[in-house]
């Protein structure tokens, strides 16, 4: 038997009030610790410092709708760019590498983005000197309704190589199916970046979905915002209503599209050098019919905006509960104390020092803050693991339960000192028990 | 010699500024393994007596000496080890801690002497007073007779040379009361362990061959005419 033994004793004498005590301070943890988890893993996701790019191009507007839209697939997508203009900018001097991607649609199980891209996107790599690798081998994009996932994809969806699946047009809200069928020929290795929850598709493919193709007459506008020649050939075929073709419509568009008609939601690019970046941004910026933006600059603004003070918020608020409930703990050893004072009286008697019994007072309210914080922490995970699910449908940001936070380890030897602070009064009260009074009560 | 009480006094202060003499004792003796009936009406101060023994409460001057050491000279820390060492203590009523089985309450005496718990010694000595079926009871769990007996092998419990008993049996029925009261005086018997019973009983103190009269010793009460 030790201090610590007696302590737990005198806890579990008073079952009841501890542990309504130590669940308080559970819940502060539990709701610290999910706070902590879930910006954590927002944090890394939207403080990522690389890319295997270093420009996203896309229509003009909000840079950091096009981050979200392109890269992260949070956001719908802008009005989308002429292939041509991807053509265009594949031959830019600066350029090293640019692919296209169009997106917008999602799978029908499961409601993943779909990416249309092409087989050059899986020679980017997905972070600085991370390339993707592929859990099960397969040939990717080879033909226009090959389809590559990412991990999450197939965990969840239990989908493999052989796969097929069909896609919603427009978001998850619409109930627009396409007929046409997409299969699985690779599931890549898991990134930790939004790759991990899209399914790559052939931009072929997603061009010749039914639906997918642009009306001449807009393609014919789209161009010429964009100043490019429209063919006299587009104009007369634009002028003739195809009555043929919208009487079968649905059918399977084998049929080659014709550039003018190809669009793409964004491209992403790997310039020569950061001069050759800046110039290129600079070049894109200062015409009126795109945008190029270093992905990472507007994530950083969105991060220290907004992410940051909500952060700052939600932790102030935990502590405060924390705060709240250490009062709590306060208050219920400080009113226990004078029942308590015959059971101080006799360990006295039998030899205790004021030491000692002031120890164990302290002890006994840092056990009830640590223990708290140790039920605290589990119920934490546990929420973030019931949270998850919702969290990645309505935000698509994949939240692992058992990601850790250093900063939770932080928590123990706080909680430690904030018990040792709230057990120092009654302690006192403890250690200047007057002995002979206290046994003749 | 087990116990000297030298020119004790102790008084204490009046809600209006005077003083109250409670014990005014110019000398007392308690030989080795002695055992003791000490007498005295209520609020006579015997159970002062006891707790300036044991160092619970600063007598205002004079020695007790316990075992050859001066009690009255430690300061507070040393006080309160050589209490948990030296000084067995039985209470009226009985002060077991609720929470705690039999077997922990008498570890607990031992927890605070600084030498470490001994569970086979605890678990001897329960079984000693006849709880060695009861070890892990807790009190409320316990016969009355039966808590005191914890309370007994808890004074034990660190070998000390002196008990010193308050009204032991004054809680329990006359059946119990003479068991306990044997219980008490063989223990310490064959612990060679002296005893100072405090008793308000003319027929517990007959069963001592050495009764005091607080009156007689202490000064205060012989004033008072025993408060």
């Amino acid at each position: 038997m030790n201090l610590v033994t007696i302590a737990i004793k005198s806890i579990k004498q008073r079952i009841l009030s501890s542990s309504l005590t130590a669940l308080s301070v559970a819940l502060g943890v539990m709701l610290m610790v999910a706070v902590l988890i879930i910006n954590g893993v927002v944090s890394d996701l939207f403080s990522q410092p690389s890319f295997g790019f270093n420009l996203v191009v896309g229509p003009k507007g909000s840079d950091l709708s096009l981050a979200l839209s392109a890269i992260y697939r949070l956001d719908r997508p802008g009005e989308p760019l002429p292939y041509l203009f991807y053509k265009e900018l594949k031959e830019h001097r600066a350029v090293e590498k640019a692919v296209p991607i169009a997106i917008g649609d999602v799978t029908e199980q499961g409601g993943f983005p779909i990416v249309g891209t092409i087989p050059e996107f899986f020679d980017l790599d997905y972070a600085y000197n991370k390339p993707f690798r592929v859990c099960v081998p397969g040939t990717f994009l080879k033909t226009p309704w090959d389809a590559v996932i990412g991990s999450r994809v197939a965990a969840t969806n239990g989908w493999n190589i052989g796969s097929e699946f069909k896609l919603i047009h427009g978001g998850a809200e619409s109930d627009h199916i396409h007929d046409e069928k997409f299969r699985v020929v690779g599931v890549l290795a898991p990134t930790g970046t939004p790759n991990d929850r899209s399914v790559f598709v052939s931009l072929a493919g997603f061009w010749a979905i039914s639906g997918h193709e642009k009306p001449l007459k807009e393609a014919i506008d789209r161009l010429e915002k964009f100043r490019y020649p429209v063919p006299q050939s587009l104009r007369d075929k634009a002028a003739k209503p195809n009555k043929a073709h919208d009487a079968h419509a649905g059918h399977d568009h084998d049929h080659e599209l014709l550039d003018e008609q190809k669009e793409v939601t964004a491209i992403f690019v790997r310039t020569k050098s950061t001069v050759a970046e800046i110039a290129l941004a600079g070049e894109i910026n200062e015409d009126v019919r795109a945008m190029a933006v270093n992905p990472i600059f507007p994530m950083k603004r969105l991060m220290t905006m907004i992410v940051d003070n909500i952060k700052l918020m939600l932790l102030t608020l935990t502590s405060l509960i924390i705060v709240i409930s250490a009062v709590s703990i306060f208050v219920s050893i400080y009113n226990s104390m004078s029942d308590r004072r015959r059971e101080i009286g006799i360990m006295r008697a039998l030899g205790a020092r004021r030491e000692t019994v002031f120890t164990i007072i302290l002890a006994e309210s840092a056990l009830l803050c640590l223990g708290g914080g140790v039920i605290g922490l589990l119920l934490g995970h546990g929420l973030v693991a019931v949270a998850s699910p919702v969290i990645e449908a309505r935000s698509g940001i994949l939240v692992n339960p058992l990601s850790f936070e250093p900063l939770e380890l932080v928590l123990f030897p706080v909680l430690l000192v904030v018990g040792s602070l709230i057990g120092f009064l009654p302690g006192l009260a403890a250690y200047r028990t007057d002995v002979a009074a206290a046994l003749s009560e | 010699m087990s116990l000297v009480l030298d020119n004790l006094k102790k008084s204490y202060r009046e809600p209006g500024g005077g003083r109250i003499p409670v014990l005014n004792v110019p000398h007392f003796e308690l030989q080795t393994a002695e055992q003791v009936a000490l007498v005295g009406s209520s609020g006579g101060g015997k159970t002062t007596l006891l707790n300036v023994i044991a160092g619970i409460t600063s007598p205002d001057s004079g020695r007790v000496v316990v075992d050859n050491v001066d009690v009255t000279g430690l300061n507070e820390p040393s006080r309160d080890r050589f209490r948990a060492l030296k000084i067995g203590f039985v209470f009226q009523t009985f002060n077991l801690l609720p929470a705690f089985t039999a077997l922990e309450n008498v570890l607990l005496g031992m927890c605070f002497s600084g030498k470490g718990t001994d569970s086979h010694r605890a678990t001897d000595l329960l079984t000693r007073v006849g709880l060695g079926h009861r070890l892990h009871h807790r009190p409320p769990q316990l016969s009355v007779g039966e808590q005191q007996r914890v309370a007994v092998a808890r004074a034990l419990a660190n070998h000390p040379s002196l008990l010193l008993a308050d009204e032991p049996t004054a809680s329990v029925d006359i059946a119990n009361q003479n068991t306990i009261l044997d219980l008490i005086r063989d223990t310490c018997r064959e612990n060679n362990v002296s005893l100072l019973l405090v008793t308000h009983s003319p027929d517990v103190a007959a069963r001592f061959d050495r009764i005091e009269k607080l009156s007689d010793f202490n000064l205060s009460e012989k004033a008072s005419g025993g408060r």
